[in-house]
């Protein structure tokens, strides 16, 4: 027993030196902008820099429009396939999964191939369809993570019976799903949303073939020429990462619990 | 006859090629108490759940107060539900869960308080309005769904098995209170239940369903005294059967293991040398001669159970055993496994089981 909580303890510390080790190593020298003394001037040079503003800023929108369009089509359609169709659940499990088995390369050249200025759709050829093709591109990357956590959240609630309970009650669709639905998987779906986030924030394939202004891009544009700024950037980035996984563990304190206990 | 105010007209249902309902009709009249009592599988929630509209029926129709409402949705059926698992909204409170279907109707705030008010303290709850269902016990979520499903003021009340959850004790006390519920306020009520026990209790009328069909229907007293067919005969109540053999069709003789019972007026159709599966209730027999019974029959002590103030015993007849129970008196001691009996009963409490 002892010599078991003992190498549960060397596994432990192993595990988090593989972790931490790296983290601290670049923390360290994103501090060493200043010759002889730490500081947080490669913070103090990124954060004022106009480009990483309008970056940062160009992701989160993405961000935010990906996270309502992964919305609208993942909640309805786990929804259903719980309530009507759960003989398509494989399918569709298998669908969401294909954007972890397909690189996000061989998605973004199929789409300028399929929605280029020649073509029936043509999203290339404005700035404003490009950036909804980059959204797009965004929902399929993060799919397998929004429509897991929905689907999570619908196992926990018996959808059938609720949906019934309120449909003898007289509501339609609409109040079904936004009263009764939405609001019992609402943290199932922020952890998505959360996930979703953290994606788009880091994303650079499809950003940068697209030839968008997004973070992705800019990250690796400062790796390729600065020294300490692009370690103070993936600090940043690592920041915003975490902070979205602890506001999905906050978050899930205030899930509803279950009714379903037994007397 | 007042005109019925739910109709189930000859309605089917199958599921691809297995019918779950065949046939079934019944007329229920306003203000009645009806279950559907059965076995699983037997359909009984297939035809509630076509009355609430969450199936459609392959064939027949559904009428309540004169309309057909066979096609319609749920949500335009004005029909209340109490559903097996609660279903109450985990999000909402007690108080939101039972204002929800008003909201939905667009009642008025004050309006929807009075009534939330008057439903809280219709099932003796007030105090919980701002609690979650998470933090009510089974019992406390059941009475809350009740109150759900009344507020709208529904015409029809549909009970889907909402005691099978709970424990013994809750389950008697909340059956009675659903039936004095029902009875204040005069709502047509079907209730489906495996559980005779609670049919026998609290209904107007039991419809028993077997293999999508209804066996019978009739009052707690017509099922369990008169039982139809020896489906309802043994599903209600315990029931002990004899096999017999037909001696003389004419005066109603049998024959049961070379003992004579006279069954008078009761062998319609039967000819001498058919063989007859015979019942009788446990509590319409003897151990022992009594006034009044005017048949007995010889047998063997088989097994004895002493249970405090009953003691179950079990008399083998030949081939048969029949059960039955005398109360404990402590001046005298129970019968012993092996020794001879005889069992007395009135022919008229003997059924013939079809």
């Amino acid at each position: 027993m002892k010599s078991g909580k003992f190498w549960a303890w060397v596994t432990f510390v192993l595990g988090a030196a593989y972790f931490f080790i790296p983290l601290i190593a670049t923390l360290e020298f994103s501090m060493r902008m200043k010759r002889g003394e730490y500081s947080f001037e490669a913070y103090r040079v990124v954060l004022g820099d106009a480009r990483f503003q309008e970056s940062f800023t160009f992701s989160v929108v993405a961000a935010i429009f990906t996270i309502i369009l992964g919305v609208l089509l993942v909640v309805p359609t786990a929804y259903w396939i719980r309530l009507r169709l759960p003989q398509l659940r494989p399918v569709v499990e298998f669908v969401t999964l294909l954007p972890l088995v397909i690189p996000a390369i061989v998605i973004v050249f199929g789409y300028i191939r399929m929605y280029g200025s020649n073509s029936p759709l043509p999203f290339l050829a404005s700035g404003f369809g490009t950036n909804a093709l980059l959204v797009i591109g965004y929902a399929t990357l993060a799919l397998p993570y929004m429509y897991r956590a929905v689907d999570t959240g619908l196992r926990t609630i018996d959808v059938r019976t609720l949906t019934e309970a309120a449909q003898i009650l007289g509501a339609g669709w609409t109040t079904i799903i936004g009263r009764v639905i939405l609001p019992n998987v609402l943290i199932a779906v922020l952890s998505g949303a959360f996930l979703t986030f953290a994606i788009v924030i880091g994303e650079f394939t499809v950003a940068s073939l697209l030839n968008r202004p997004a973070f992705g891009p800019y990250l690796q544009n400062m790796g390729a020429n600065r020294a300490y700024e692009p370690a103070a950037l993936a600090i940043i980035a690592f920041a915003i990462t975490w902070g979205c996984m602890s506001l999905i563990q906050v978050l899930s304190r205030f899930a509803p619990k279950s009714a379903s206990r037994p007397n | 006859m007042a005109e019925p105010f739910l109709s189930i007209q000859h309605v089917r249902k199958s599921f691809g090629a297995n019918t779950v309902v065949q046939d079934f009709s019944l007329d229920v009249e306003p203000g009645e108490f009806v279950s559907f009592l059965g076995p699983s599988g037997c359909g009984k929630t297939t035809v509630l759940r076509m009355v609430a509209g969450f199936e459609e029926p392959s064939a027949g129709k559904i009428v309540v107060g004169g309309k057909d409402i066979t096609r319609l949705k749920p949500n335009q059926r004005n029909v209340g539900m109490v559903f097996q698992a609660y279903a109450l909204f985990p999000n909402l409170t007690v108080a939101q869960n039972i204002a929800f279907g008003l909201k939905v109707a667009g009642m008025s705030k004050q309006d929807t308080d009075r009534r939330v008010a008057e439903m809280l303290e219709m099932i003796k709850l007030p105090q919980m309005a701002d609690r979650y269902p998470y933090q009510l016990s089974g019992g406390q979520q059941q009475r809350i769904a009740l109150a759900r499903a009344i507020a709208p003021k529904p015409k029809l009340l549909l009970l889907d098995e909402p005691l099978s959850a709970l424990d013994a004790k809750v389950r008697v006390s909340l059956r009675e209170e659903i039936r004095s519920i029902q009875k204040k306020l005069g709502i047509t009520t079907i209730f489906v239940t495996h559980d005779q026990e609670e049919a026998l209790s609290i209904s107007d009328r039991i419809a028993v369903m077997y293999g999508g069909k209804a066996e019978q229907v009739g009052t707690p007293f017509e099922i369990y005294n008169r039982p139809a067919t020896k489906f309802v005969a043994n599903f209600v109540g315990t029931l002990n059967v004899l096999e017999g053999k037909v001696t003389d069709a004419a005066t109603g003789k049998v024959q049961v293991n070379a003992q004579e019972v006279s069954l008078k007026g009761k062998l319609n159709g039967s000819k001498s040398g058919d063989t007859l599966s015979l019942a009788l209730r446990p509590e319409a027999i003897s151990l022992a001669r009594q006034p009044g019974h005017d048949t007995s029959l010889s047998g063997e002590i088989a097994e004895v159970h002493f249970l405090g103030s009953v003691i179950r015993v079990r008399v083998g007849i030949g081939d048969n055993t029949v059960s039955l129970d005398t109360f404990n008196n402590s001046t005298t001691p129970p019968p012993v496994v092996g020794d001879k009996a005889d069992i007395s009963f009135s022919s008229g409490d003997m059924l013939v089981l079809h």
